[in-house]
């Protein structure tokens, strides 16, 4: 056990100065929203973990706490942990974005990392990832191999994450099939097998033979299995459990680099706070292998897709695009700035129903 | 709009089986009930249940083992809340609250090596000409034998209570104990036999969300079935029959608002997604304006035979 | 064999020493599992009771946070334990704790930016209307058709949980978040912020307000007509109804004092250590309370004791987490036993242990 007296009075204020003796291993601290066996987001971020230490040994000690919920756990979460001696802290859920901004005040000698958020310190970097290059390819593949020209989609909760990757999915549906119909459920949930067993259910049984999922569990995996004839993508994780059929590929998140680049940093002493959002390009969004399942043509244009995504040759917002009440939002060629992604709360032109609110 | 895509049919075989899980809970649940014990440790014993069920049928690579050793797993926990309450006469609410807890945090321990893992499930049964029926054959005669099971259960629960001698000692010691025990009935030993049934049931329950509803093993993958389950008990007014009509209400609710989303049905989403509770709650009202069916006299009383 | 014998008398020895001896056994039986997972069972051990408290490198820190944590515990158990005393079975605190939140957030924010000292006294009598109102649907029910209020107030719990995952992708959304959900946060505007009194002790308003609350309760049960009303309301309805108690107004206030207490406590939450209404703001605060009001005998002073160990064992076990890697799940699993042994133990207080011969009963 690793106990540095750091801290012996309640000012908290003046904390630790970390000064890291050149044999002492620097500590990475992981803050986790879900436990770790969710086999999806919160199960990434370990594997990440896992990997930092593979990757350095005894030069680095990890720690973290699974299941801390948004709100003041996760404050007291944090601060414990800095307390504890960590050097870095990655806090890996947007809901812990006013709290870790809250604690990298009262530590200014710690680094901290927060992914999805958009709020920086000079000690607070936040790192987010482009999964919506990821939900392109998958519009495409399901655009293309859908029958009914109906996909379903199980969506967890309104926020801009999820509807970017709905609009994205669809932009790519839509160009290689201008049928497509688009389907989407509001499961209200980030993880409730049932529920989402249930939700794929209901839209197989609607005459969607396609099933896109942004919640975290592999049991729509498992409902269209079941039902035969639908096909799925793996979401945060392969689910290659489920392959070939019904998954036919997946978005896998892969923070191990990252966190690596960034504990690296700590090491050398060139940790700098900054704003990142990476996709396939920088390999924090991977593609699972595209399986048999896939006609031969429709894997060729999507990995030739993937290619132009990896290289910044193609963004998947490239006008024209107009917004669901039909005006205009990107002119030809104008492709859309990183701001109003963020911050996306309308449906392209095509989509059906409301975002709910 | 279209609701032409939802099918009456379909949705009725979606409903039978994603009520099962909660119906298997609420019908062992009632029974403990009635015989004066509140065990609010349902969500625990389920996940218990989930969890032993799908690493035996993992391992065994048949799904009945798994049932079985579910049922047994999460009955011998049971009977930890069952030595506590009725022998040491601890609190029965607190007691089953700390079940739920324990019983989470145990399944999450147990299942670490299993995460990720595919389980043997059950077939559908082919029940012949009666399979083959139009409309009922697909929408009634096409599940797997633990839904018809778990309906056989709640008659032979309705039996059991209604018709036989033990059926009645249990529901005389559930109505009144002192009484149950001046006749010379065995109170305790009634009531430990009720609770372990209890906990099989709700075994049964979890393993069947782990082994066929969902099927997969993921901590805390229960997401509140034993709440739900709990909540049901109540809305039949510990009447077995009732307490299908209610697991298959909710699940109805469920199933059905998940459909009219797929099928984009204008209703904001805030709603339906908050109707299978609604709708609970106003049918609760409804039946109990009509007259009330109150709780066993002795539920959740702690009994000591000196009293 | 061995048969339990009432006592005339509680134990007074057995009810201080039950709880000692409780945790002594939980010392032991949980050492035992931490030991069967890899992890030293002494330093697990040390860690979860010793170190919150003592340990020189947290304990600055995390004692205060003990009161954080413990105060909506204790607050919405004390309202609580009413409605038990009196065979009132709201379980579901978690939604009105949801809905003082939502509705003393929302009081307070319809008035942003303004810097009235009138907002913070607004926003917390919202929160308790927010909850006792919530409250009041079950009461209503039971009240007016016999409903079981125990089925209306659990499903109610989800319902909020609806309307609380509805209004912060919507109407109560910062507008300056970019289309994230979730509030603005109190703790960066003063009026509606609730700080520590005194800067580092914890000591906020619900911390405050959970020790009044405390007190409140003493007086009511042991001095005051309605605290008679509800205790004989419980222990024996019949007795209760001819003395002239009516039931109604019993269910009422025991059903409005629960819901306000929980919705303060929500607000004081929302407003002070949380900050901000989210998605996933409630985090099981109104299940929890239920065990603390029965593991405090549903008594004031016990229910502030419970209180404290339970924040004790939350924050002890984070430290346990964070300090030896052990998992998440095995906390949880120690607290179920702690509570196992806290419940069962205490039937020496009560009872007695007779070995021989039985006599008739």
């Amino acid at each position: 056990m690793n106990r540095r007296t750091l801290l012996a009075s309640a000012a908290i204020a003046l904390a630790a100065p970390a000064a890291m003796a050149q044999d002492e291993p620097v500590k990475a601290g992981f803050i986790y929203v879900g436990p770790i066996g969710d086999g999806g987001w919160t199960y990434e971020h370990d594997k990440a973990r896992l990997a930092v230490e593979e990757h350095f040994g005894d030069q680095v000690e990890t720690v973290y706490q699974e299941s801390v919920p948004e709100g003041a756990d996760a404050q007291r979460a944090i601060t414990q942990m800095a307390l504890s001696g960590a050097d870095i802290i990655f806090t890996t859920s947007f809901g812990f974005m006013d709290p870790t901004v809250e604690v990298a005040s009262k530590f200014p000698d710690v680094m901290f990392e927060h992914a999805t958020g958009y709020k920086t310190a000079d000690n607070l970097s936040t790192y987010s990832a482009r999964f919506y290059e990821g939900r392109a390819i998958q519009g495409h593949i399901a655009g293309s191999m859908t029958e009914t020209n109906k996909i379903g989609y199980i969506a967890s909760f309104p926020i801009p994450e999820v509807i970017r990757g709905i609009n994205s999915a669809y932009l790519h549906a839509k160009e290689v099939n201008p049928d497509v119909e688009f389907n989407i459920v509001w499961a209200y949930t980030w993880f409730d097998p049932a529920k989402e067993a249930d939700a794929a259910r209901a839209l197989i049984e609607n005459g969607n033979d396609v099933i896109l999922q942004h919640t975290d569990s592999t049991a729509p995996q498992a409902a269209a299995q079941e039902a035969g004839d639908v096909i799925t993508f793996g979401q945060a994780s392969d689910m290659s459990e489920y392959a070939p059929s019904p998954r036919v590929s997946s978005i896998i998140d892969n923070w191990a680099p990252y966190y690596i680049d960034r504990v690296q940093a700590v090491i050398d002493g060139s940790w700098e706070s900054q704003q990142v959002w990476h996709g396939i390009g920088e390999g924090m969004v991977e593609i699972g292998e595209i399986s048999d399942a896939v006609p031969e043509e429709v894997r060729t244009s999507a990995l030739e897709l993937k290619e132009r995504l990896a290289s910044g040759e193609y963004h998947p917002f490239t006008g024209p695009i107009n917004r669901q009440d039909g005006s205009a939002w990107l002119a030809e060629g104008e492709v859309a700035d990183d701001e109003t992604l963020l911050g996306m709360d309308f449906y392209v032109e095509g989509l059906t129903g409301e975002i709910p609110n | 709009m279209d609701f032409g895509s939802i099918s009456l049919v379909l949705l009725v075989a979606s409903v039978m089986v994603s009520a099962t899980p909660i119906l298997l809970a609420a019908i062992g649940e009632m029974v403990v009930e009635r015989s004066g014990v509140l065990n609010l440790g349902v969500e625990g014993m389920m996940i218990t249940g989930a969890v032993v069920g799908f690493a035996v049928g993992v391992n065994t690579g048949s799904a009945w083992p798994g049932f079985a050793a579910a049922a047994l797993a999460s009955a011998v926990l049971s009977l930890t809340f069952g030595v506590l309450t009725q022998l040491f006469l601890s609190n029965q609410v607190a007691t089953g609250l700390g079940l739920t807890l324990f019983g989470l945090g145990l399944s999450a321990l147990i299942g670490k090596p299993y995460e990720g893992m595919k389980s043997p499930t059950l077939p559908k049964l082919d029940l012949g000409p009666l399979s083959d029926i139009p409309v009922l054959g697909r929408m009634v005669f096409s599940h797997d034998l633990m839904v018809y099971l778990s309906l056989a259960l709640v008659a032979a629960v309705w039996a059991f209570l209604k018709f036989t001698r033990a059926g009645l000692i249990l529901r005389a010691a559930g109505e009144n104990h002192d009484a149950a025990h001046a006749l010379g009935y065995k109170v305790v030993r009634i009531r430990l036999a009720a609770i372990a049934f209890g906990g099989a049931c709700a075994g049964l329950g979890g393993a069947y969300l782990s082994l066929v509803r969902v099927p997969q093993w993921t901590e805390g993958m229960t997401a509140g079935a034993g709440w739900i389950a709990l909540a049901i008990v109540v809305f039949a007014s510990w009447r077995p029959w009732w307490v299908l009509v209610g697991a298959y209400l909710f699940g109805g609710v469920t199933v059905l608002q998940l459909n009219l989303q797929a099928a984009g049905a204008q209703v904001p989403v805030a709603i339906l997604s908050a109707s299978p509770y609604l709708v609970t709650i106003l049918v609760l009202v409804v039946i109990s304006a009509r007259g009330v069916h109150g709780a066993p006299a002795s539920l959740g009383r702690p009994f000591h035979a000196s009293q | 064999m061995i048969t339990l014998e009432k006592r005339p008398q509680p134990s007074r020895t057995w009810t201080f020493l039950a709880p000692v001896a409780a945790v002594l056994l939980t010392m032991i039986v949980g050492g035992a599992m931490f030991a069967l997972l890899g992890t030293d069972p002494v330093a697990a051990i040390r860690t979860i009771f010793w170190d919150p408290l003592f340990n020189p490198q947290f304990a600055s820190y995390s004692r205060p946070q003990l009161l954080v944590k413990a105060g909506p515990l204790i607050l919405i158990a004390i309202g609580l334990s009413l409605g038990f005393r009196a065979g009132v079975w709201n379980i579901g605190a978690e939604g009105q704790y949801i809905m003082g939140a939502i509705c003393g957030a929302g009081a307070g924010l319809m008035f942003y930016p303004s810097e009235s000292v009138l907002i913070f006294p607004l926003m917390i009598l919202a929160g308790a209307l927010g909850g006792w109102a919530w409250a009041m649907i079950p009461a209503f029910f039971k009240t007016r058709f016999g409903t079981n209020e125990i089925l209306v107030s659990l499903m109610l719990v989800y319902v909020a949980e609806s309307i609380l995952a509805s209004v912060s992708s919507g109407l109560l959304r910062n507008p300056e978040g970019r289309g994230f959900p979730g509030s603005r946060n109190f703790q960066q505007w003063d009026a509606g912020a609730n700080r520590d009194l005194v800067a580092g002790t914890g000591m906020h308003w619900g911390v405050v307000a959970a020790f009044i609350a405390v007190i409140l309760a003493y007086v009511l049960l042991t001095r005051h007509i309605q605290g008679f009303n509800i205790r004989l309301s419980g222990e024996a309805p019949r007795a209760a109804r001819f003395s002239g108690v009516n039931p109604a107004r019993v269910v009422i206030f025991c059903l409005g004092t629960a819901g306000a207490l929980a919705g303060l406590a929500g607000l004081f939450e929302v407003s002070g250590p949380a900050g901000q209404i989210s998605i996933d703001f409630n985090s099981g605060y109104g299940f929890t309370a239920i065990i603390v009001a029965f593991l405090g005998r549903l008594h004031p002073v016990g229910i502030l004791l419970a209180g404290l160990l339970m924040a004790l064992t939350y924050i002890g076990g984070e430290l346990a987490q964070l300090m030896l890697s052990v998992p998440g799940a095995s906390i949880q699993l120690f607290q179920g036993m702690l509570l196992f042994f806290l419940l069962g133990v205490d039937v020496f207080t009560n009872y007695r242990l007779r070995i021989g011969k039985r006599e008739a009963a």
